[in-house]
């Protein structure tokens, strides 16, 4: 089989996880788009160790390590987007701007980040019991 | 027609050349569609169809146990883990019009730049490489199980003990709200975490359920 073809399907692959992750709003198809940039990847690995017959496998052995690590990847990522739904009661990556400065020359806000911006006080607090507790 | 003697040309592909374009090309629609729906559990069910595509793939590679590995992992519990995150997070079943931000134009315009750059590259670099799929099997059970726990042991227990700390991490993050009344019962606290719960309260049950963990802070 020709190299090319698994290189270029990986490389397209990754592209289409790129644009997902630029211009999704909600944070779970960020986190699908980061599946599909990690899956390119694996197939990377898993096509240049069958070209190179590597006597350790470690292309395979590496793509099984990127799995597992993608598992506990989507798990603490959806751990951490429902703890941000919980508090915000949104999972919009463009709301989420509560650390962001203020810029004075912005335009119209919209209602809700008037109430987050004076939030964030309160919220370091909290961050800094959850982080004592 | 052959283009040189020496190697097989792009002109006479093999029958498993023709499998891995074709399922390739519906790997590649399949990922598309989950980054361009705007419905939310469709972007999630085809994701399976493009990590299921992806498996195909790997056995096309004669890579058999991390084909079976990505369809227990990534089809089995990872596409299973979103859709229960789209679901706690009360994703809209219909079309949702926001689903996509304004930056949209400049992510496909990188998109398609680093798309054209990585493609321009990798097949100007192995333009000439083939893959000899012939001969023993290099991504057998057998030969990788051998790897694994012969060169890979340390790496391995090592990602073991990483998946432990992700999951416990993981827990740890979704019980905050029924862990901290018990620990904290300062009225500064209360009030602290009531007004932080308060942005939230746009769903309705927000204002109700702070009142709840107020209220159950206090007993």
């Amino acid at each position: 089989m020709h190299l090319a073809y698994p290189a270029v399907l990986a490389a397209l692959l990754f592209c289409v996880g790129l644009y997902g992750v630029l211009a999704r709003r909600n944070a779970i198809l960020v986190l699908m788009s980061v599946e599909l940039m990690l899956n390119a990847v694996n197939l990377n690995l898993v096509a240049f160790d069958v070209w190179l017959r590597d006597s350790l496998h470690a292309g395979q052995a590496l793509t099984l390590f990127t799995i597992t690590i993608a598992a506990a990847e989507i798990g603490l990522g959806l751990a951490i987007v429902l703890l941000v739904f919980r508090h915000r009661g949104s999972s919009d990556i463009d709301r989420l701007t509560g650390l962001a400065e203020p810029r004075p020359g912005a335009g119209p806000q919209p209602p809700d980040a008037s109430s987050q911006a004076a939030v964030p006080p309160q919220g370091g607090g909290d961050e800094k019991a959850e982080a004592t507790a | 027609m052959n283009v040189a003697a020496a190697h097989p040309g792009f002109l006479s592909p093999t029958g498993v050349e023709i499998t891995f374009v074709l399922v390739g090309l519906a790997t590649l629609g399949a990922a598309v569609l989950t980054v361009t729906t705007r419905q939310l559990v469709h972007a999630a069910l085809w994701l399976v169809v493009a990590l299921g595509g992806l498996a195909v793939e790997y056995l096309l590679l004669t890579a058999e146990f991390i084909a079976w590995v990505q369809v227990l992992i990534y089809v089995g519990s990872v596409v299973v883990l979103l859709l229960f995150g789209l679901m706690l997070t009360k994703a809209p079943i219909g079309r949702s019009p926001d689903a996509d931000s304004e930056n949209r134009p400049v992510a496909l315009a990188v998109a398609v730049v680093a798309a054209a750059a990585l493609v321009w590259v990798v097949v100007d670099a192995f333009r000439t490489t083939w893959i000899n799929l012939h001969g023993a099997v290099q991504g057998s059970s057998r030969a990788t199980g051998e790897s694994l726990f012969r060169h890979w042991v340390l790496p391995f227990e090592a990602l073991s003990v990483l998946l432990l700390a992700a999951l416990v991490g993981a827990i740890v993050l979704s019980r905050r709200e029924t862990a901290e009344p018990a620990q904290t019962a300062e009225p500064a606290q209360t009030t602290g975490s009531a007004g932080a719960a308060r942005p939230g309260g746009g769903t309705g049950t927000g204002p109700t359920r702070a009142a709840g963990a107020a209220g159950k802070e206090r007993d």
